[in-house]
C-alpha cells in the first residue's frame, strides 16, 4: 500500500512539473485532484474538528458535564449565514456577516495596536549610540545598526507623507526611503526564492528517495 | 600514506561536475542572450532542476554558523532549567512541511535531550500528521525513556485559530480538556502546575501562514508578556523581523534557520554528531540554485543596460 502512495505521488508530482512544458491534460487532471482532495479533506476536517467536537459535544456532552447553551447561538449564525444561497432572503446572510465582522474588530483592535504599533515603535525608539555596559566604549555593529533603523524609518515615512511635494530636502530623504523600500522588496524576493527552491528540493529528494531509490 | 588523487571521493567529483555544468550553462546562457537570441523558458526551468538535482545526488552541502537570531533561541533554551515546561506549536501543513519540519524536529531533540518538557499542540489540522512525524523519528526513535503525560504531550489540533489562544493564555483546561488520547487533563502529570500559557517557560510556534507566530504574539505573547520564538517558512521571515528581539526572542527563518540551528546543535554536545540533518542537506541545492538565480539576475541587468546605452529600450 505504501508502494503505491508513493507512485501515485510520484506520478502527480509529474503531472505538475509537466505544466512547465506547456499546459496539458495530465496537468488539468493532477490540479483537479489537488483541488478536489483538498475541498473533501477541509469539508470533513472542519465537520469533525468544529461542527461535532466544538458544537455537537458541547451542546449534548457525553462526560457528565452541563451542556453549553451559548453554542445555539452560533450554529443559528451559521445557519443565517446559509441562507445567501437564495435570491429572496439572502440579505439575511449579512447579518452573521455583521457580526464575525465587528467580533473580529473589537477582539484584533487593541491587541493589534498594543503589538504591531506601541511595542514595534518601542522598538525603534533605542539608543543611537550604543556603548559597552563593561567597558563603556563604542560598540561599533550595534552603533551602525541604530543609525540605519533611524534613518530606515524617518525616510520611509516621508515617502509615504504625500501631503507635501516631494522637493528638496524632503524630496531627498524620500529618495533615500525609496532606497530601503527596494532593498526590503530585495530581501523578501532573496527569502521567496528560498521558500520556493526548498519546495523544489522537497520534490526532488522525494522523487529521487523515496521512488527511484537513487539516495540512501 | 594516501597519494591526492586517490584521496577524491565521490563527492568531491560530484561537486566538480556540478560547479562545471553549472558554470558552462551559465555561459552558454550569457553568450545566447547576450548575442540578441532568444532563451526559451523551458531551457531555464531545465537548468534549475539540474542545478537542485546534481547537489542532491551528490550530497553537496555546506557548514553554517548560527546567526545571533538563531542563536538566540538556541542560548534561551539552553538556559532554561531542567523540567522547564516548553509549548511547540505546529502550525503547518505539508506544504511547508520541507523548510519547517527540519526545525521542528531539531528543537524537539535539544529540549529532550536537556529534560525539558514538551507541550505540543496545532492550530493547522494537517498539523497533527505533521507532529506525528516528529514523534516517529525523534520522540519515540531517540528518546525512548521519555514518558507521554510526563516528559512531553500531545494536545493535539483545536478549531478556532485565534479564539483558541485568546483563551489558553488564561486558561488551558478550557480548551483543552483532555489529550489527543483523550486523558482529562487533570489527569496529566506535565500540566500539575500549569494553568495557562503564563505558566510556560517558553512558546514556539513552527510555521508560516495564518494563524501562526503574529497571532502568537498578539494573543498571548505580549498580552501575557511569555517568551516567545518561532521557526517560520523563509517567504515570511522578512516580516517577522520587526518582532525580534523584544517581542520574540528568536528566530529561524527558512531552511537556513534550520540548518543554522541543526550545525548548532551538532557542535555544541557530541551526542548530536551523527543525528540527521535534513536542512543542512537541503542546503547545498540552495545555494547552488541561489548562485544560478543572481547569476540570471545579473546577465539580466546587464543586458537591459547594455540595451538602454543602445537605446533599444526607453
Amino acid at each position: 500500500m505504501e508502494l503505491f502512495g508513493i507512485w501515485v505521488a510520484a506520478l502527480l508530482t509529474l503531472g505538475i512539473f509537466s505544466f512547465l512544458y506547456k499546459d496539458n491534460p495530465v496537468y488539468k487532471i493532477c490540479e483537479s485532484i489537488f483541488i478536489g482532495v483538498s475541498a473533501g479533506y477541509w469539508a470533513i476536517a472542519n465537520f469533525f474538528d468544529a461542527l461535532h467536537k466544538k458544537f455537537w459535544v458541547g451542546v449534548f456532552p457525553t462526560d457528565g458535564s452541563d451542556p453549553n447553551y451559548m453554542l445555539w447561538f452560533g450554529a443559528l449564525l451559521g445557519v443565517l449565514m446559509l441562507l445567501r444561497l437564495s435570491s429572496k432572503i439572502g440579505w439575511i446572510a449579512r447579518w452573521p456577516l455583521a457580526f464575525i465582522v465587528g467580533a473580529t474588530a473589537g477582539l484584533y483592535m487593541m491587541l493589534y495596536f498594543v503589538s504591531n504599533a506601541m511595542n514595534q515603535v518601542a522598538s525603534t525608539m533605542r539608543d543611537v549610540i550604543v556603548t559597552s555596559p563593561e567597558t563603556h566604549l563604542i560598540m561599533w555593529g550595534e552603533t551602525i545598526g541604530s543609525i540605519l533603523i533611524v534613518i530606515g524609518v524617518v525616510s520611509g515615512l516621508v515617502y509615504f507623507f504625500f501631503s507635501k511635494e516631494h522637493k528638496g530636502v524632503f524630496g531627498y530623504t524620500a529618495r533615500v526611503g525609496i532606497w530601503f523600500l527596494m532593498i526590503t522588496f530585495g530581501a523578501h524576493f532573496g527569502y521567496t526564492v528560498m521558500s520556493r527552491m526548498s519546495l523544489l528540493i522537497g520534490r526532488i529528494d522525494f522523487l529521487f528517495r523515496d521512488w527511484l531509490h537513487l539516495l540512501n | 600514506m594516501l597519494s591526492p588523487l586517490m584521496a577524491i571521493t565521490v563527492q568531491d567529483i560530484g561537486i566538480t561536475v556540478s560547479l562545471v555544468f553549472i558554470l558552462l550553462g551559465l555561459a552558454w546562457l550569457a553568450w545566447r542572450s547576450f548575442s540578441g537570441k532568444e532563451v526559451d523558458r523551458r531551457i531555464i526551468f531545465l537548468f534549475i532542476f539540474f542545478s537542485v538535482a546534481m547537489p542532491v545526488i551528490f550530497k553537496i552541502s555546506f557548514k553554517f554558523k548560527a546567526t545571533p537570531i538563531v542563536n538566540a533561541l538556541y542560548e534561551k533554551i539552553e538556559s532554561l532549567p531542567n523540567n522547564s515546561t516548553v509549548l511547540i506549536s505546529y502550525d503547518f501543513d505539508p506544504a511547508m512541511a520541507p523548510e519547517v519540519q527540519p526545525m521542528a524536529d531539531a528543537l524537539s531533540r535539544h529540549c529532550l535531550s536537556r529534560d525539558i518538557k514538551i507541550v505540543y499542540m496545532c492550530l493547522f489540522p494537517t498539523g497533527q500528521g505533521q507532529l506525528e512525524q516528529t514523534f516517529s523519528t525523534v520522540v519515540r526513535n531517540e528518546f525512548p525513556e521519555k514518558q507521554d503525560g510526563i516528559d512531553f504531550v500531545n494536545l493535539g489540533y483545536k478549531a478556532g485559530g485565534e479564539g483558541v489562544l485568546n483563551v489558553i493564555v488564561t486558561d488551558f483546561e478550557k480548551m483543552f480538556p483532555t489529550d489527543v488520547n483523550s486523558v482529562p487533563y487533570s489527569e496529566i502529570p506535565i500540566f500539575d502546575n500549569i494553568k495557562s500559557c503564563k505558566n510556560l517557560d517558553l512558546i514556539i510556534s513552527i510555521g508560516g501562514g495564518r494563524p501562526g507566530i503574529k497571532e502568537w504574539v498578539l494573543f498571548v505573547g505580549d498580552p501575557g508578556n511569555i517568551p516567545m520564538a518561532a521557526g517560520v517558512a523563509a517567504v515570511v521571515a522578512p516580516q517577522l523581523y520587526p518582532y525580534y528581539p523584544n517581542q520574540i526572542l528568536g528566530l529561524l527563518g527558512g531552511v537556513k534557520g534550520a540548518a543554522e540551528y541543526e550545525n548548532r546543535l551538532r557542535d555544541s554536545d557530541p551526542k548530536f554528531a551523527d543525528m540527521p540533518t535534513p536542512a543542512t542537506t537541503m542546503m547545498g541545492p540552495q545555494t547552488l540554485a541561489h548562485i544560478v538565480v543572481m547569476s540570471f539576475i545579473i546577465i539580466g541587468n546587464i543586458l537591459f543596460f547594455r540595451n538602454r546605452k543602445r537605446g533599444e529600450i526607453s
